[in-house]
């Protein structure tokens, strides 16, 4: 055994277990932390309690890739330390600071695989802060970890393939969808016949979702402009422009999202170098094919380093984690590397076809009102960032956040700083690059002024079943 | 691009001393270039604390922190804000009896300054600060001290020198400076010259490098203050807070947030800039929640630093170069500057002008440094500069 501290893997979703996997067969004891109570990440995500609903419930198609995963995870038993409900809030030179079981570590790590995910990006449109209106990712994670529904008859809207799937996942919970609205044209979907010999599979699916949708009677409106929710108090319909024609549709639920972005902040911390994605549009840490960052000891892997789905998350996360043997000395499947590359480069191209399907409405920034919330931490409107903008003659995020108050609340960024980004870019008729990114700070996210550095040893919480 | 501007007044460096004199100098009537490597007011002036304090103050620094005192409550008609300001008041606590006797000793000296401090025992503060933890034995209360918000307080000062016709040159790095007969040339960012009739050096953390080419090397070394800020919770500190001895200062600003410091970051592979330390914020939070037992459940939600001019005997230098005509120094503020900054900028501004100003400020002179040094400085510059991974005990003044 190596006397060197042991790797420290961040996440267990699809990316963060394949390389925990790869790390043990290596010869290496990973530790692995992650916020939730139990492993999967977002799209595996586990119901909190036995509610009698089987795996296939859950995951439905992609119910084998589910359990294949669990069950490698469960299979680490005495060979990897996990914690579970572990929040990493602060990083520097090889030391994490670890929330776990009601106290803070500090952990000494060689090698560390961040596999952080991504949480839903959005665009405000009015209304979106009403209650009642939830992001497509959340609205998954109430139905697949609670067993709940947002509402009893609800509308998704927005953009991205969560769209179809989270209202097929809803409509087959037996919740009425009354609608979904699609930011894109018709047309785009064109674009998924370059995705067909790339991956059949996902093309077939997303046709499926759409083409059962519609036999139930669920109207999918394309194209769609001037989206607003409205309501009193909560959410109660929805409204938009079509063809030049005001629809309005009443609803008690509304899941709305424009695909994901990528979790960056601990690669940040971490030092690793940025560029700017122009798929994503979004500056993401800079990695090469194995997934290296440009910090020494410092892996990339999953949607946390750039959007690519969960096929991919496997693995990149596999890949990272052979580098990561690779650059410690030990042995590694160097034609088993090659082929997971040539995979992640195939699932790439897939990227490309499905963002063009589902392309994120950009021009929809301009038109966001004044009046309308852009930061709710700090509530700050599209309107004070716009003349914060032009009165200090501001073309970059971090300065707009000085002087606006943009991004400088409890979720530090995480919700508004795209939207922010987008809203900056299209004020000053710059590019999206020009905008930046927000840099990040610690805590990544809040922490309790009390909280104490663990008395060594620490009793730490079971894993969920 | 190239650009030549003929000015002057050329100030190198648009923190809140470069900005309010360059402001200053405008309303004098003199042509004013304001250059800075990034954006002004985005350094120390932009991100400490916010404390607007003279209590604390050494004695040598009091004429010219009452000639800041007098700008403050005039900031909105002086640059267009009031930058949130707030006549809180600044509470300084005692943890001990050494301390109380240290703040009845402070308030002796400084007696005839027109600080009207008020000395506070411990039932006094039971009574008016209960939200103080009873540990705390007493206090000295500055009614008339305060606090603000420094991101909008230093930017709005570059704003309205800009408004009042001073050239302001952001990301434009000055990168050659030297005396050409009379006046002044330099050259600056991408293509930019400059003829000035005067020089200021305001250039904070990087002002030494420019003191340094005018044949005057200062011991100045660089802090790294270390912050915290809380979520939004509902009003508990009514006062600015300082701790005798140092190691926690606190206010919280009119949204609810609370925004604490007292320990000292580290400096990143680039040592412009710099990251708290986890250990180091861990400290100021645990020592928040015991001072303020109504904070024990917030949550901090975000922390940093920034990069600081400290000079060896805490004091700052402000005033003619030795060696240069037409060249004046104003740097080193050692983590006490955001309150007498604006006072620094008139001062700068009556020295163009007169060739001497009304305030006091020979101690604070850059010949203090042309002396021989001790080998007792070296040790104290060392100390100080929060580099060490010992957080730094903090004397009175060390806060802003």
């Amino acid at each position: 055994m190596s006397t060197r501290p042991q790797p420290l893997v961040v996440g267990a979703g699809p990316a963060g277990i394949r390389a925990a996997e790869a790390l043990v067969a290596g010869g290496l004891r990973p530790l692995v932390v992650d916020e939730a109570p139990a492993c999967g990440g977002q799209i595996y995500r586990q119901r909190l309690v036995p509610d009698g609903r089987s795996t296939r419930d859950l995951y439905g198609s992609e119910v084998g890739k589910a359990d294949r995963l669990h069950a490698a995870f469960a299979a680490f038993e005495g060979k990897i330390d996990y914690w579970p409900q572990a929040l990493l809030w602060n990083l520097r030179d090889g030391v994490a600071d670890i929330v776990v079981a009601g106290a803070t570590r500090r952990v000494s790590y060689d090698g560390l695989v961040l596999a952080t995910g991504a949480t839903d990006r959005v665009l405000p449109v009015p209304g979106w802060t009403l209650p009642g209106v939830f992001t497509l990712g959340g609205s998954q994670v109430a139905l697949k970890a609670q067993g709940c529904a947002i509402g009893s008859r609800v509308v998704f809207a927005g953009s991205g393939p969560l769209l179809y799937l989270v209202a097929w996942q809803y409509m087959k919970a037996g919740v009425e969808v009354a609608a979904v609205l699609d930011a894109a044209p018709a047309s785009a979907k064109l674009h998924l016949i370059k995705a067909l010999p790339l991956d059949p599979g996902i093309v077939l699916r997303g046709t499926r979702f759409v083409a059962e949708l519609r036999l139930r009677g669920v109207a999918i409106r394309t194209g769609i402009e001037g989206l607003r929710f409205e309501g009193e108090g909560r959410v109660s319909g929805v409204a938009w422009r079509e063809g030049g024609r005001e629809r309005r549709l009443a609803c008690d639920g509304v899941g709305y999202g424009l695909a994901l972005r990528s979790e960056t902040q601990l690669a940040d911390l971490a030092g690793c170098a940025f560029r700017f994605d122009e798929r994503d549009r979004a500056w993401l840490p800079l990695r090469d094919a194995a997934g290296r960052s440009s910090v020494a000891g410092v892996y990339l892997a999953g949607d946390g380093a750039g959007i690519a789905g969960a096929d991919a998350a496997e693995r990149a996360g596999e890949r990272v984690a052979l580098a990561l043997l690779e650059d410690r000395g030990l042995a590694f499947d160097k034609a088993r590397a090659a082929g997971l590359e040539a995979e992640l480069a195939r699932i790439a191209r897939l990227r490309d076809a499905l963002e063009a399907a589902f392309p994120f409405p950009a021009h929809w920034a301009a038109a966001i009102d004044d009046a309308t919330t852009l930061c709710r931490c700090e509530e700050v409107t599209a309107g004070t960032v716009r003349e914060a903008a032009s009165r200090f003659d501001i073309g970059e995020i971090n300065r707009l956040k000085a002087v606006s108050r943009v991004g400088m609340g409890r979720c530090q960024g995480r919700m508004c700083a795209a939207a922010s980004a987008e809203v900056l870019a299209a004020a000053t008729g710059k590019p999206i690059e020009a905008a930046g990114r927000l840099r990040a700070q610690a805590p990544v996210k809040p922490i309790p002024l009390a909280l104490q550095l663990a008395a060594e040893p620490a009793k730490l919480p079971e894993a969920a079943e | 691009m190239s650009r030549h501007l003929d000015v002057d007044v050329a100030v190198v460096g648009g923190g809140l001393v470069g900005s309010s004199a360059a402001l200053a100098l405008r309303n004098m009537g003199f042509g004013v270039a304001l250059l800075d490597k990034g954006f002004c007011g985005a350094q120390a002036s932009g991100v400490n604390y916010g404390g607007v304090r003279r209590q604390g103050r050494p004695l040598e620094q009091l004429p010219l922190s009452q000639r800041a005192h007098a700008i403050w409550p005039r900031l909105k008609g002086l640059i267009g804000i009031d930058g949130e300001f707030l006549r809180s008041g600044h509470l300084k606590l005692a943890r001990s009896e050494d301390d109380m006797v240290s703040l009845e000793a402070y308030a002796a000296t400084v007696a005839d300054q027109g600080l009207d401090l008020e000395l506070i025992g411990h039932n006094g503060l039971r009574e008016r600060f209960p939200w103080v933890d009873g540990s705390i034995l007493g206090a000295s209360l500055c009614a008339g001290d305060g606090h603000a918000n420094p991101r909008l307080v230093s930017a709005a000062f570059a704003s309205a020198a800009r408004r009042a016709g001073a050239h302001v040159l952001e990301n434009t790095a000055v990168t050659g400076i030297a005396r050409n007969g009379e006046s002044f040339a330099l050259e600056a960012g991408e293509g930019v010259s400059l003829k000035a009739r005067f020089i200021i050096n305001s250039a904070g953390a990087w002002a030494d490098r420019f003191a340094a080419d005018f044949g005057e090397p200062v011991p100045l070394t660089r802090i790294y203050p270390s912050m915290i800020v809380t979520e939004p919770v509902a009003p508990v500190m009514t006062v600015n807070i300082g701790m005798e001895g140092g190691g926690i200062y606190a206010r919280q600003v009119e949204r609810g947030n609370c925004v604490v410091g007292g320990e000292r970051a580290l400096p990143l592979d680039d040592p412009d800039f710099s990251r708290p330390r986890g250990d180091g914020v861990l400290a100021i939070m645990n020592r928040t929640a015991e001072v303020f037992p109504a904070l024990r459940h917030a949550q901090a939600i975000r922390f940093w630093s920034g990069t600081e001019a400290a000079m060896p005997d805490r004091n700052p230098v402000i005033g003619f170069s030795d060696t240069t005509p037409g060249l004046i120094h104003a740097f080193g503020f050692t983590g006490a500057g955001f309150q007498i900054a604006p006072g620094v900028g008139e001062v700068l501004a009556e020295l163009v002008r007169d060739g001497r100003t009304s305030t006091p400020i020979e101690a604070f002179s850059i010949s203090r440094f042309s002396r021989p040094t001790s080998p007792a400085d070296l040790d104290r510059t060392r100390y100080g500069s929060g580099a060490g991974p010992h957080p730094e005990p903090q004397p009175r003044g060390a806060s802003t």
